[in-house]
């Protein structure tokens, strides 16, 4: 199972990541377990600047924006 | 080149909707039309020129570039970044922090944070095609003014005893470590696609994100245009009473915006007479002094460095107002 993280201050950007990261994962019948990280400390720790940022079993895939779907399904699906 | 937006108002309130623009709802109407496709073209046209130009600037680059930086260009620096650099605002946190931590000093994070609202690509374009290049010129100096001396002011003072106890850790941290992160790390040579891609995007997002600014900032700009009687703020306001500035920084207050919203109230503002001073306090304060924006930045300061900061940019926007109202006569 894939541990996805959504790190970001509580904008909306972050909110509608998530949104798209579990739609998405339903359809390709992935199971992930997707949590929010909105403390600003555990953001720090990151090193990262620019959110939403998605963290997928402890290894930063994207920084910056909201994904395009093709990225979410790549990183879904490898192994 | 911007008579063709003049050109097309003129078609659609007096010929399609019938209406004469000597009636207050034609005139109104014909503000807001010209306005609006004028912003609207500018809008698509240049965040897409622009983003091509800046693909491969980002945050990490400043704050790498900005970590050795000597004290006194830092503010200059931070605040030019902040003026340059895509950056929104639901991201202020995350880069006060990456800044903090990589050792940079709170008044060059704040000259890069308080400008950044205040002047940015699209606020300069709007400036520049409604008001002129010597108002857009004013502006941006005094936007990076507030920012630069924001900044020493903070540090001055110490500011960083205010930080949350993390935040300081981290900040403590940061300057005992020698900079380690490369620039290279950040820096990627694009090709024209790539660049493409980045600007198309970018101004897709952009667009989305404030065209519903546009249409209210002008929907006001134009009800101002339309329905003030002509003269009534030229001649209650428009000697520029002393009282009248401080007013309008506290009426900016809770009304919020960012600057695509509030240019085109200027332009009308400032076309029904109303002193250029009051009229720039009113805005800035409008745009960078706004509560959802320091209610965010709670999580890593202090009560007692947030209401300084306030109050900081309150007596900042006052004071420009007071000095522009006065040098008016002389520009």
């Amino acid at each position: 199972m894939k541990e996805v993280k959504v790190l970001g201050t509580g904008c909306t950007k972050c909110i509608k990541t998530v949104e798209i990261i579990s739609k998405i994962a339903d359809e390709l019948n992935v199971e992930v377990q997707i949590s929010k990280v909105t403390d600003p400390e555990t953001i720090m720790g990151y090193g990262v600047m620019t959110t939403p940022v998605i963290i997928i079993n402890d290894v930063n895939v994207h920084s910056g924006s909201i994904p395009h779907r093709n990225e979410i399904e790549t990183w879904l699906r490898d192994d | 080149m911007f008579q063709m937006f003049t050109d097309i108002a003129t078609w659609l309130v007096v010929d399609v909707f019938g209406l004469s623009k000597a009636t207050k709802l034609g005139d109104a109407l014909h503000f807001f039309i010209e306005d609006t496709t004028k912003i609207f073209f500018l809008l698509l046209v240049m965040i897409y020129a622009i983003a091509l130009l800046r693909a491969s600037m980002n945050v990490e680059r400043v704050r790498d570039y900005l970590a050795g930086k000597h004290k006194g260009v830092g503010y200059i620096l931070g605040s030019s970044f902040g003026a340059i650099t895509p950056f929104c605002s639901c991201s202020s946190i995350p880069v006060f922090l990456g800044f903090t931590s990589a050792g940079i000093p709170v008044g060059i994070t704040m000259s890069f944070l308080i400008t950044s609202p205040l002047i940015n690509e699209v606020a300069v374009l709007l400036l520049l095609s409604l008001l002129g290049w010597k108002f857009t010129l004013f502006y941006v100096v005094v936007g990076m003014s507030v920012g630069i001396l924001g900044g020493v002011f903070l540090d001055a003072i110490k500011a960083e005893r205010w930080l949350e106890s993390f935040a300081a850790k981290a900040l403590e941290r940061g300057k005992n470590t020698v900079n380690t992160t490369t620039t290279a790390q950040h820096t990627q040579s694009l090709s024209l696609e790539e660049r493409h891609a980045f600007a198309k995007e970018e101004t897709l997002e952009i667009f989305s994100r404030v065209w519903k600014w546009v249409i209210i900032g002008v929907g006001l700009g134009a009800t101002l245009h339309g329905f003030v009687p002509d003269g009534w703020i030229q001649e209650h306001l428009g000697d520029g009473q002393w009282w009248s500035v401080p007013s309008a920084v506290l009426l900016g207050i809770p009304l919020y915006s960012n600057a695509t919203g509030v240019i085109p109230v200027m332009e009308s503002l400032i076309k029904q007479g109303l002193p250029i001073g009051t009229t720039l306090a009113f805005c800035m304060s409008t745009v960078a002094a706004s509560f959802p924006e320091f209610i965010l930045l709670k999580q890593v300061m202090q009560w007692r460095l947030l209401a300084i900061l306030f109050i900081l940019l309150l007596v900042a926007f006052t004071l420009i107002g007071w000095i522009f109202n006065f040098l008016s006569p002389f520009i």
